[in-house]
């Protein structure tokens, strides 16, 4: 196991490195300018441009600065973001709060309502609780979230005025008062996503039950007159978890990348927030280091899925 | 109809709202105000005016710190910054051969930090903003400029190397703002691009960064060394960013959740119902120097010409026939663009002058004439005259040269169907149009073959504005300034357009002291431009047009800085 662990790992080195150029080469190809801000600002004459452009080093060819940019990110400097001149990792430092509150929190709500629901669709298969549940678990999988968005915005935001629809990050947790204002602003981004979440989990969970249910190893349960719940819970419920776990542990790199969309509409200054609007304003140093963090996440998780499976599943050993 | 009446009822509340607000913040006391919520789409990055990317920055440092003087709405400066008084000629601030601007400075202004201001901060933000390798994006200010420096403690003199009859141009208005000395003295040159005083710069102004958000969000509290003891209303400001413009609109109409939310670009017929219907806020716009226009290339784009392509000194096949470039202007319909997708006055309004501002130079000359009045039959009369023949497809043509058009703008939905407005009224007289749209990214770019600047295309569209002065603004049409491969296309005549009478007009402009004359030069110049045919000017834009809270007074936007110019004087 030991040995697997550190064999996955070093064979990710070369994986990230390969990742890294990737996502630098697209960066340099693609037709974003950090300087396209400026527009058609007549204010701003051509020699000022290059001037800008000299100083924040986009002069140079764009592997020697691929080579710099890696170096530099070895030695946990993530460099300086082209539009604020404060450090990259100071900005992602701001934001990750605000993701994990918001996105973060939808995956739990996510975990914490999609098995249930899952679990009871699957064992009152066509009741009217499973049609319901089919229903609007379709709904959460199909509709954008810019819509949900928009819909929870116009109608709690606008018409009823329950929640507020700018989101502030400035506010801080130290009483009841503040508590309240923080679930407040955060529960319509938290819907749009958890709405999703609820949705695919559900679906999941639903689907490996009713896999698990006719099973044999299910009937001898039954046939030793254990109690309904008991199968269910035990026995039933743990087999159907198992790839569950690895949808949300391949699902965690997703939390921290933030929700684009949704963070946007919101307005919630979080990671992907931070990632639309660099790509936006041509910071590539920014988007380079916020995509590459990605990678090492989704490679971490990857192996941290494979290694819970073998805990889970007693029949699969790695050596 | 009623619509538009009713709105233009609803804009023009308020300047009649904010004029009692003088008075109003005269008695107002310092902090009485509770917290001012400002709503801006784009967020702020940066807070140092030298090194900003965009208006957003821009307006977010300037109520930290402050330039010598602002701009009013005639273009012409007011004293309501660093300067104790606005140099003129009349007063001997200005050197009879206005090359030497004398600024009399404030005194026992301080620095939020208690820090005494003084002259020597002038010249030191004269030095970071004009190094190169500072790369400040307000560099352009520093053109022509000599030197600045401080004959006292409380003077500072702004020499240009030339006699400059924009002698305005360094100090003053948005780009002017003048930075702490003591706080820059490690942010010069190539440590300009890393420099911490950019999050939290020491201002003047009235008021500090309490904490920055990159991308997010500023808040600042009042700052208590302010210089008028009664300044400013408010004790913090949340200077939010991010969103979208349709939800900050309904943020200020809707829910009065903002006092203030910029630059509102909706669709304006979701923008006007909201807007008349709003109990929280009313819109507020104004005019200024933002003209969409259509540019129409003299030189030939054609890529059979190789490295020659769309260089100066080629002609272009049919443009160079000042019969083509009349019908085309001819059939060029303003009215129904400016009605159907500017609101009609909304956010912006039908001109055909290229100068629209400051109001003594927008000439009235152009209104009579024949180009400037969509009508098909004399677009079609004219091209017939000239001997352009319809073809059995409908295009017209000479000899081998048929009128194909090829018309190039950024991605953008009103730019789209501006150009498809265009292109049914010309096909209509013989032109063929093909549409071609580039992402501004790569439009506003010298580098890109499909950029404003090669103009490989016969004609293209976009939206410029100049300053209070328009010299620098009508250079950009002089036979020097025009753009090709010799100056990396750099040069901002990108026409390729030469013509020695407006040469000779804008050597005046650039020399002629008496404001009257320098206004004639200006209609002068704008009547060539537009009689030639060199440009289509369409809309005349709105500066700002921007969502104010209904309890918000002396909010008074001028189309020449920046819109929280005097955001000293707000109140509720």
């Amino acid at each position: 196991m030991g040995r697997y662990v550190v064999r996955r790992l070093l064979v990710s080195i070369p994986t990230l490195i390969v990742i890294s150029f990737v996502i630098y080469a697209i960066l340099a190809l693609a037709p974003i300018d950090p300087l396209s801000q400026f527009g058609a600002d007549p204010r701003i004459p051509p020699e000022a441009r290059e001037n800008i452009r000299r100083a924040l080093g986009l002069d140079q060819p764009w592997p020697i600065r691929y080579v710099k940019w890696m170096t530099a990110m070895f030695t946990g400097n993530f460099g300086v973001s082209f539009m604020s001149h404060s450090p990259v990792s100071e900005l992602i430092k701001q934001r990750l709060p605000n993701t994990l509150a918001v996105v973060g929190v939808a995956e739990l709500v996510g975990i914490a309502i999609g098995i249930p629901i899952g679990m009871i669709s699957a064992i009152k298969r066509y009741s009217i609780f499973d049609h319901v549940g089919t229903t609007f678990a379709f709904m959460g999988f199909s509709v954008p979230t810019f819509f949900t968005g928009l819909l929870l915005i116009i109608l709690f935001g606008i018409k009823l005025r329950w929640f507020p629809f700018i989101y502030d990050s400035t506010l801080q947790i130290h009483d009841l008062n503040s508590l309240t204002q923080q679930i407040r602003q955060s529960i319509m981004p938290i819907t749009v996503l958890g709405l999703f979440n609820v949705a695919t989990i559900a679906r999941y969970v639903r689907a490996e039950m009713l896999e698990h249910l006719p099973l044999d190893y299910v009937r001898t349960a039954r046939g030793k007159g254990l109690r309904e719940r008991f199968v269910v819970l035990r026995h039933v419920l743990r087999n159907s978890l198992i790839p569950v776990v690895t949808l949300v542990a391949l699902g965690i790199p997703a939390v921290f990348a933030g929700a684009i969309v949704t963070e946007q509409v919101f307005r919630v200054p979080g990671i992907g927030d931070l990632l639309v609007n660099s790509i936006g304003t041509g910071d590539i140093p920014v988007v380079a280091t916020v995509v590459f963090i990605f990678a090492v996440l989704v490679v971490l998780f990857n192996l941290v899925a494979d290694l819970l499976y073998a805990v889970l599943d007693p029949r699969i050993r790695y050596t | 109809m009623t619509a538009v009446l009713a709105l233009a009822a609803c804009t023009q509340q308020t300047p009649a709202g904010a004029s009692p607000s003088a008075a109003a913040s005269a008695a107002a006391k310092r902090g009485a105000g509770g917290d001012l919520k400002i709503l801006y789409w784009q967020a702020p990055t940066i807070l140092n005016r030298h090194q900003a990317t965009g208006t957003k920055d821009a307006d977010a440092s300037r109520l930290i710190t402050e330039p010598l003087a602002s701009f009013g709405k005639d273009g012409l400066p007011v004293a309501n910054g660093l300067a104790a008084e606005i140099p003129t000629a009349a007063n001997g601030g200005v050197s009879a051969d206005f090359t030497t601007v004398t600024w009399k400075l404030r005194t026992g202004v301080k620095w939020s930090d208690g820090t005494p201001f003084t002259a020597d901060d002038v010249v030191a933000t004269f030095t970071y903003q004009c190094d190169e390798k500072s790369a400040a994006s307000t560099i352009d200010r520093c053109e022509g400029v000599k030197s600045v420096t401080a004959k006292d403690a409380n003077t500072a003199v702004v020499t240009y190397k030339e006699p400059q009859p924009f002698y305005y141009q360094w100090g003053v208005g948005d780009a002017g703002t003048i930075l702490q000395k003591a706080q820059y003295a490690n942010c010069l040159g190539a440590k300009a691009k890393d420099c911490a005083a950019d999050q939290k710069p020491i201002g003047t102004g009235p008021y500090k960064v309490r904490e920055f958000k990159a991308g997010d969000v500023v808040t600042y509290d009042l700052n208590e060394n302010f210089r008028d003891p009664n300044k400013p209303f408010f004790k913090s400001v949340t200077f939010k960013g991010g969103g979208d413009a349709t939800s900050a609109a309904r943020a200020a109409f809707q829910t009065g959740d903002v006092d203030y939310a910029w630059n509102l670009q909706v669709e304006a017929t979701v923008l006007k119902p909201m807007a008349q219907q709003s109990s929280t806020a009313t819109l507020t716009t104004v005019y200024g120097s933002s003209v969409e226009r259509i540019l129409i290339n003299f030189s030939n784009p054609d890529p059979a010409l190789g490295d020659n392509r769309g260089e100066p000194g080629t002609k272009h096949p049919f443009f160079s026939d000042k019969a083509v470039r009349r019908a085309l202007a001819m059939a060029t319909d303003r009215n129904s663009v400016a009605e159907q997708l500017y609101g009609g006055g909304l956010s912006g309004k039908a001109s055909c002058n290229i100068l629209t501002a400051p109001e003594p130079m927008n000439s009235k000359n152009t209104d009579g004439l024949d180009i400037c009045k969509f009508d098909l039959n004399a677009a079609n009369a004219e091209l017939d005259k000239a001997g352009w023949v319809k073809g059995s497809d409908g295009v017209r043509a000479k000899g081998p040269v048929k009128l194909k058009i090829l018309y190039q703008t950024t991605v953008n939905p009103v730019r789209q169907k501006t150009q498809d407005i265009m292109k049914a009224n010309w096909e209509k007289v013989g032109f063929q149009v093909e549409l071609k749209s580039v992402p501004a990214g790569t439009f506003f770019t010298n580098t890109s073959p499909d950029g404003a600047n090669h103009f490989w295309s016969d004609v293209e569209m976009f939206t410029n504005s100049g300053d209070p002065d328009p010299t620098s603004y009508f250079v950009g049409w002089t036979t020097k300034q025009m753009t090709g491969k010799a100056n990396n296309w750099q040069f901002g005549n990108y026409h390729r357009y030469s013509n020695p009478d407006l040469d000779a007009v804008v050597d005046s402009l650039r020399k002629e002291t008496d404001q009257k004359k320098r206004n004639d030069l200006a209609i002068k110049a704008n009547d060539i431009l537009v009689s030639d045919v060199v440009v289509i000017p369409l809309i005349n834009r709105t500066f700002a047009t921007s969502g104010v809270s209904k309890s918000l007074k002396g909010v008074d936007p001028t189309p020449w800085d920046s819109e929280m110019w005097n955001i000293a004087d707000w109140t509720k």
